[in-house]
C-alpha cells in the first residue's frame, strides 16, 4: 500500500518544529506502525538524510516507550493499545497519516518524535513506592488480599507510563496516570503506612512538573493503552483530601 | 492554616473549590426554579409577586444570597485561573487533533459554556434583579399590603421575542453545562461508587441536563405567548 506521511521533525528542544512529508509506496498491511517507520528510516539512510528519531523497545506493548499522536490520538485510531501494536492493515491505500510527539509542557520534544518523559519517574520518586525491607524475598501470600482487591490494584498497576494519557488530555493533565500509582499502592495493605504521604507528595509533584488540571472528560481512559479506569481519579481525589485533612504536616 | 492555603491553590484543590461552588449553584437552581413555577399561575402574578417579597425579605434567604453571589464570582474567577493554567500546560498546540474521538463536546468547552452562562447572568440580573432592588418598579397590593410588581417587569422583558430567544439559548447553554459538570462535580469530590454513581448521572442528565433548562426555558416562552394572547 500507499502512505502519505507528514511527520513532525525538529532538531532539538530549542529549536522549532515542522511537519514534513514523506511518501512510502511498498508498505505491507502486516508491518506494525514502528516497522513501517523503520523502513522510512532505512530510505532515508540511504539518502544520506537525518533518520525520523522516535521511541522504541519492547514492540511487545508492554513496556510504554513508544509514543506517538497519530493522526489526532495517542498511539493512533485503535483503544486498548500502543503504537507498537497498531498495524499499517488500520489504514487505508493513499491514506495521509499525521505523526506528532506528544505535547506538554512537562514532556519537552528532545528530538522529532521523542519527548523528555522523566516527569514521570520524578513524579514516582517523590512517593509511588513502598518503604519495605529489601533483605530475602517474602513468602508468597505472606499476607491475604482478597482476590477482588489484588485485582482492582493490579488493574492501576497495568499503568505502563507511556503518557497517553498527558498526550490525550486538552490540558495535558497527568491525572490518570498519578491515581493510578497512587491507587495500585492504596488498596493494599503494604501501601497504607505510607499512604497519606505518598498522596500529599505526588500531586504536589505532579503540579511541580507543569501538568494541567483533570476536567474530566475522560479522553485519557479511552486513549489508555491499558485501558485504566477513571475510578482511580476518584480514588486519588479521595486519598489526596484524605491526607490534606487528616495528617501531620500542618 | 498555611496548609489550606496550599491545599485550595493545588490543581486538585482548586477543582474542588469548582466542584463546591457549582453544585452549590446547581442546588440553587432548583429552589430558583420552583420558586419561578408561580409565574405559571395564571393569577396576574399576584404569587410570583408575594415570592419575591419573601425571597427579598426573609433574612436567611438574604444571607444565602451573599453566598450565592460569591460562589459566582469565585465559581468563574477559579474557571479562569485554571482554564489559563491548563492552557500554559500545553504551549505547542498538536497540529491534527481529534478530540472527539475520546470525549464529550460539552466536556471540553465548559470555560466557553460557562462563559455564556456568566454573560447570561449579568443580562439577567440586570433585568431583574437589580431591577428589583434599585429600579422603579410599579407597586401591587394585595389583602391591603403593598407589593412590588416584578410581574410587570418579567411580562415586559418576555414580550420581545429576541429577549426570550436569548434565554431559551441560555438555557441550553445550562443544560450542556450541567451534563458535564453536575457529575464532574462529585468526581472531584472522590464521590465514585457503584452504588450512587448511576444515580449521580441519573439526575446529571435527565434533571439538571433536561428538565431544570426546559422549564427555565418554558417561563420566557409562556409570558411570551401570554402577552401576545397567542394562549
Amino acid at each position: 500500500m500507499k502512505i502519505n506521511l507528514k511527520v513532525w521533525r525538529q532538531k532539538n528542544s530549542n529549536t522549532e518544529g515542522k511537519l514534513v512529508e514523506y511518501h512510502l509506496d511498498n508498505v505491507s498491511e502486516d508491518m506494525s506502525f514502528l516497522e513501517m517507520f523503520d523502513v522510512l528510516n532505512d530510505s532515508l539512510t540511504r539518502k544520506g538524510e537525518d533518520p525520523v528519531t522516535f521511541d522504541h523497545d519492547c514492540r511487545e506493548g508492554i513496556c510504554g516507550t513508544c509514543s506517538m499522536y497519530i493522526n489526532g490520538r495517542p498511539h493512533g485510531p485503535q483503544t486498548g493499545a500502543t503504537t507498537c501494536q497498531l498495524h499499517m492493515r488500520s489504514f487505508n491505500d493513499g491514506d495521509t497519516i499525521v505523526v506528532e510527539p506528544w505535547r506538554a509542557r512537562a514532556f519537552p520534544v528532545i528530538k522529532d518524535l521523542m519527548v523528555d518523559r522523566s516527569a514521570f519517574d520524578r513524579i514516582i520518586q517523590s512517593g509511588g513506592y513502598v518503604s519495605v525491607n529489601t533483605g530475602s524475598a517474602r513468602d508468597a501470600n505472606e499476607i491475604l488480599i482478597p482476590r477482588t482487591i489484588a485485582d482492582e490494584a493490579m488493574d492501576a498497576a497495568a499503568c505502563i507510563g507511556c503518557g497517553a494519557c498527558v498526550a490525550a488530555c486538552k490540558n495535558a493533565s497527568a491525572m490518570l496516570f498519578v491515581s493510578a500509582k497512587v491507587s495500585q499502592l492504596a488498596i493494599l495493605p503494604q501501601g497504607q503506612a505510607e499512604h497519606k504521604e505518598r498522596a500529599e507528595r505526588m500531586v504536589a509533584q505532579m503540579d511541580a512538573e507543569g501538568f494541567g488540571a483533570c476536567s474530566f472528560t475522560g479522553a485519557c481512559s479511552v486513549e489508555c493503552p491499558k485501558s485504566i479506569s477513571l475510578d482511580h481519579i476518584a480514588r486519588m481525589n479521595r486519598e489526596y483530601l484524605g491526607a490534606k485533612l487528616t495528617s501531620d504536616n500542618a | 492554616m498555611a496548609w489550606v492555603i496550599q491545599t485550595l491553590s493545588s490543581s486538585l484543590g482548586r477543582k474542588v473549590i469548582m466542584s463546591l461552588t457549582g453544585l452549590f449553584l446547581s442546588s440553587f437552581l432548583i429552589v430558583h426554579m420552583a420558586g419561578n413555577l408561580q409565574l405559571f399561575k395564571g393569577d396576574n402574578g399576584r404569587a410570583f409577586n408575594e415570592y419575591t417579597y419573601f425571597m427579598t425579605h426573609n433574612p436567611l434567604i438574604i444571607t444565602i444570597s451573599y453566598l450565592l453571589y460569591t460562589s459566582i464570582l469565585v465559581h468563574a474567577l477559579m474557571a479562569w485561573v485554571l482554564t489559563r493554567h491548563n492552557q500554559a500546560s500545553r504551549p505547542v498546540k498538536y497540529a491534527y487533533s481529534k478530540p472527539e474521538a475520546n470525549s464529550a463536546w460539552s466536556s471540553r468547552n465548559m470555560g466557553i459554556l460557562g462563559t455564556i452562562l456568566l454573560l447570561f447572568i449579568i443580562i439577567h440580573m440586570r433585568t431583574f434583579w437589580f431591577e428589583m432592588h434599585f429600579g422603579a418598579v410599579p407597586m401591587a397590593e394585595y389583602d391591603g399590603k403593598q407589593y412590588k410588581d416584578l410581574y410587570v417587569v418579567v411580562k415586559e422583558a418576555f414580550s420581545q421575542w429576541w429577549y426570550v430567544l436569548l434565554y431559551v439559548i441560555c438555557m441550553i447553554a445550562m443544560g450542556y453545562h450541567l451534563s458535564h459538570g453536575f457529575q464532574s462535580g462529585f468526581q472531584t469530590l472522590g464521590i465514585r461508587h457503584k452504588k450512587y454513581t448511576p444515580l449521580i448521572e441519573f439526575i446529571g442528565t435527565y434533571f439538571f441536563a433536561i428538565i431544570v433548562p426546559a422549564i427555565f426555558a418554558a417561563m420566557p416562552i409562556y409570558v411570551f405567548l401570554q402577552v401576545h394572547h397567542i394562549i
